[in-house]
Order: structure tokens, then sequence, then C-alpha cells
């Protein structure tokens, strides 16, 4: 770095990404579209992407946050995947989901790593607000 | 490797091959942050040895799409790439969507192969302040070839000419007529001139407009811009494409034009950098010197003009009033 440029804050750099098969992004992208108007910087990964893929996004672009959207019903064989993958790495870094996912399911993947689970109906303010103190308590 | 020894640890793990240092010392360097300082300077003497080539055209013309399908092409050549993806900020809230990733495929074991977004941060041009110097940590990194993809650009988005070592304008038929090709800016910057999706009607009117305005000549380097036409559904005309690329670098060393136009470019930086210290020095000098704050208060109570008052400024003081 050869400017030294005065201090402020930084964006949050958050990853949101679909795990798995399914064809549904609208929430994905209404999510993302929500986080950039809150300034931060989404990286949009999008459909069918691979635990391993996910990971790999979110070490290279170096993010302060993950965002997986899910509504085939797949969360609780890829979240705790992703989960295990980033443990792998020694990582840290919070992860955060939303969709179709049962009560009973969304107690066991908070116990096992998940922050934060949104379902239907959730405020997009509750996700911005969410998403950002869980991005700066990592920090 | 030569020297290894005495660069900083962050450095040394760069070099290595280790992805997260590389990653994190990005994100450093984005956010001004001083930590990335020594890294940055230490690296420099690894980087210049491959090709940055830089994608760059209006939205929509399939610029992410062609980076993955160069990508698959380079992969089969056993060659390894590094890419930057830049899209814009919000003016509003400085907030982005990148999403320049989604078109990647690859093997997510697939080490030869680093992505990274970058939003545009306010910088005009086309790509990011930091996007240089991130090209040249890839570089350092060892990747063999570095692919800059640029925010989906208007007409005088042109700043990717001062990192890339050959630039591609990509444009689909249906863009305009001839007399945009006559127009000053994104056209004059072009090392090779893509037409993407040329399996859509008109693609060959495209490509005519662009012979012609190739035929024009007028580069004072001598290079006529090749035109190919590709399209990624099929993979069509990119082996051609990368082809187009490494003539035009073997033109480059043979001609002596990438010395010369690295030597131009590299004053620009210096100075460039000169004058942010510069002015960082002076607004310091403002805060702190009470004299010369008084002189903001002559300029507002109109008793001396701005330009004397920026004499003063330059030369330390007051001694330069009634020249």
């Amino acid at each position: 770095m050869a400017k030294a440029r005065a201090p402020k804050e930084t964006p949050i750099r958050v990853l949101i990404a679909k795990p798995g098969l399914d064809g549904h992004d609208r929430g994905a992208k209404v999510v993302a579209r929500a986080l950039r108007d809150a300034g931060m910087e989404v990286i949009y990964a999008g459909l069918r992407q691979t635990p391993e893929e996910i990971v790999r996004a979110a070490l290279e672009e170096d993010v302060d946050l993950i965002g997986l959207s899910i509504l085939s019903g797949a969360h609780m064989a890829l979240f705790p995947r992703i989960l295990a993958l980033l443990k792998e790495h020694r990582t840290s870094i919070p992860v955060f989901a939303g969709g179709i996912i049962p009560d009973e399911d969304a107690r066991r993947l908070r116990k096992a790593g998940i922050r934060a689970i949104f379902g239907p109906g959730t405020s997009l303010e509750e996700i911005v607000t969410t998403a950002r103190s869980l991005a700066r308590r990592a920090a | 490797m030569k020297g290894a020894s005495r660069l900083p640890a962050a450095a040394r793990a760069i070099v290595a091959g280790d992805r997260r240092a590389l990653a994190r010392t990005i994100t450093a360097v984005e956010n001004g942050d001083p930590s990335a300082d020594p890294i940055v300077r230490s690296l420099y003497a690894r980087s210049g040895r491959a090709p940055v080539v830089g994608l760059t055209g209006p939205l929509g013309v399939g610029k992410s799409s062609l980076v993955n399908a160069l990508v698959g092409r380079l992969r089969s050549l056993g060659l390894t790439v590094g890419i930057i993806g830049v899209d814009p900020s919000s003016p509003f809230t400085g907030g982005s969507v990148l999403g320049d990733r989604i078109r990647l495929e690859r093997r997510a074991d697939d080490t030869g192969v680093f992505f990274r977004s970058m939003a545009s941060r306010g910088a005009a041009g086309g790509v990011a302040e930091a996007t240089r110097e991130v090209s040249r940590l890839l570089d350092a990194a060892g990747f063999d070839v570095i692919l800059v993809e640029t925010v989906g650009s208007g007409q005088v988005d042109v700043a990717i000419r001062d990192i890339a070592s050959t630039s591609i304008v990509v444009v689909v038929p249906h863009l305009g007529d001839e007399v945009q090709t006559l127009k000053a800016g994104l056209f004059e910057i072009a090392d090779i001139f893509c037409v993407n999706k040329v399996d859509l009607p008109g693609a060959d009117i495209a490509k005519r407009d662009l012979a012609e305005l190739v035929l024009l000549g007028g580069r004072a380097d001598g290079w006529a811009p090749p035109i190919v036409g590709t399209s990624t559904l099929n993979a069509q005309g990119i082996e051609e494409l990368w082809n187009d690329v490494l003539a035009h670098e073997k033109f480059l060393d043979e001609s002596g034009e990438r010395v010369r136009g690295e030597r131009k470019r590299l004053a620009g930086e210096v100075v460039g950098l000169a004058r942010d210290r510069v002015g960082r020095e002076l607004n310091r000098r403002l805060e702190r010197d009470p004299s010369l704050r008084r002189l903001l208060d002559d300029v507002l109570a109109r008793r001396i003009d701005p330009r004397t008052a920026a004499d003063q400024l330059a030369t330390g003081g007051r001694r330069t009033r009634g020249r």
C-alpha cells in the first residue's frame, strides 16, 4: 500500500451463495440488494454452488460474512459440510442462512454454528442489522 | 528464491503460494491499511513478469463469460490465471453487488485459478484505485496470466490502459452505427477488438465497421488491432483471441513499445503517488501552522486571492507576499 489514505470505515464484504440444487434465487437476490443498499460489498456467487466452491470463494474474496440461501430441503446435509470446511481452513467467518428451514432443524443448525437463520417473512431491516453485527463482532 | 529471506513474512507466504495470505493482503491494499505497505513495496521487484490482459466494454456484452472461456483455454494450456473482476460501487451508499464471479466455472480444488471481486469504490475509469497494485500482487504470487475485467464501461472508461499490457475491447452486434467507432475514448484503447455473441445477426456489420476503423490506422505504435469474433456458447474464437493476445505481447517486446509504455505509465504512477503525499503534507501544514490558517481567513475576506495563497502554502510561509 503505497498510499496511506485517511483511515475510514471499510465496507463489510459478504458472500451470498445458494448451495446445492435449487433453482430459485429471488430471495438471495433481494437480500443481496438490501445488503448493498446498507453499504456492504456483496459478492454474489449465485446458484448451484457446492460447499467446496462456497468456502473457496469466501477465502479468496476474504469476506467478513457468508450468507446462504436454501429452499431445497438439503440444509441438514449442506450447511454442516460448509461449517466443517470452514473449520478445516481454520477460519471463523460467521455464517447466516435463510430459506425454508423447519424450526427443529434451525435449532440444530444454530447449535452446529450457523449464527442466524431467517425464515420467510423476516424483514430486510432485521437481516441487515443482524448481518452488520455479526460482521463487526467477527472483525 | 533469491532474496526471499529478506521479504516480510506475509510477502514470503504470498510468493510461496499461500492464497489466504494473498487474499488478506488484497483486502489490506483495498482498505488503505498501512500493514500492506511493506508487502506491496517488497513484492514490486517480483512483478512485471505476467501479461496483464484487460477486458473492457459496455455492460452486458459478455465480459465475465469471456473471462471464463479464457480461463478454460489457459488452464488447458497448463497456465495459471489470476483474475480481478471490478464492479461499480454505489455513489449513494458505497455498497455494491459484485457479480463477475457467477460465470466462473472451475473445479473447486483447482489452485491454478484465483478470482477476486473488487468494488470500484468511487474511482472513475472502470477500475478501482487498488486494481494496479493488486494485479502486481497476483503477478508476484506466480500466476502466469492476469486477467482484469473492468466495470461495464462507458465511452470514457479507459483507465485499464494504465494497468493492462493488452487491452481487449469487447462489443456485440447492434451497439451502434459506424460513427460510434470514430469517437474518441474506448475504441482508441483497443489492442484487440472482440465482437462477442458473434452468433447473433449483425455480427458481420459490427466486424466490418471495426475493420474500417482499424484500416484508417493512426496508432502511433504501428499496431493494427485484430478483430476477433467470439461466442462463449461453444467457445468459438477463444483460441484465436488468446493467440491475438500473445501476438500483441510479442509485438510489445519486439517493437520496444513495452518498455516505452511502461516507462510512461510508471512516471504517471510515481508522480501521482508523490502528489498524494505532497497534498497530505500541505493539508497537515494548513492544520498545524496558525499563520497558514490565517491565510485562509485572508482568502475568505478577499484580501488575497487563492492563487497567491497557494504560492505561499507551497513555499511554506508568507514570504512570497507582494512578489
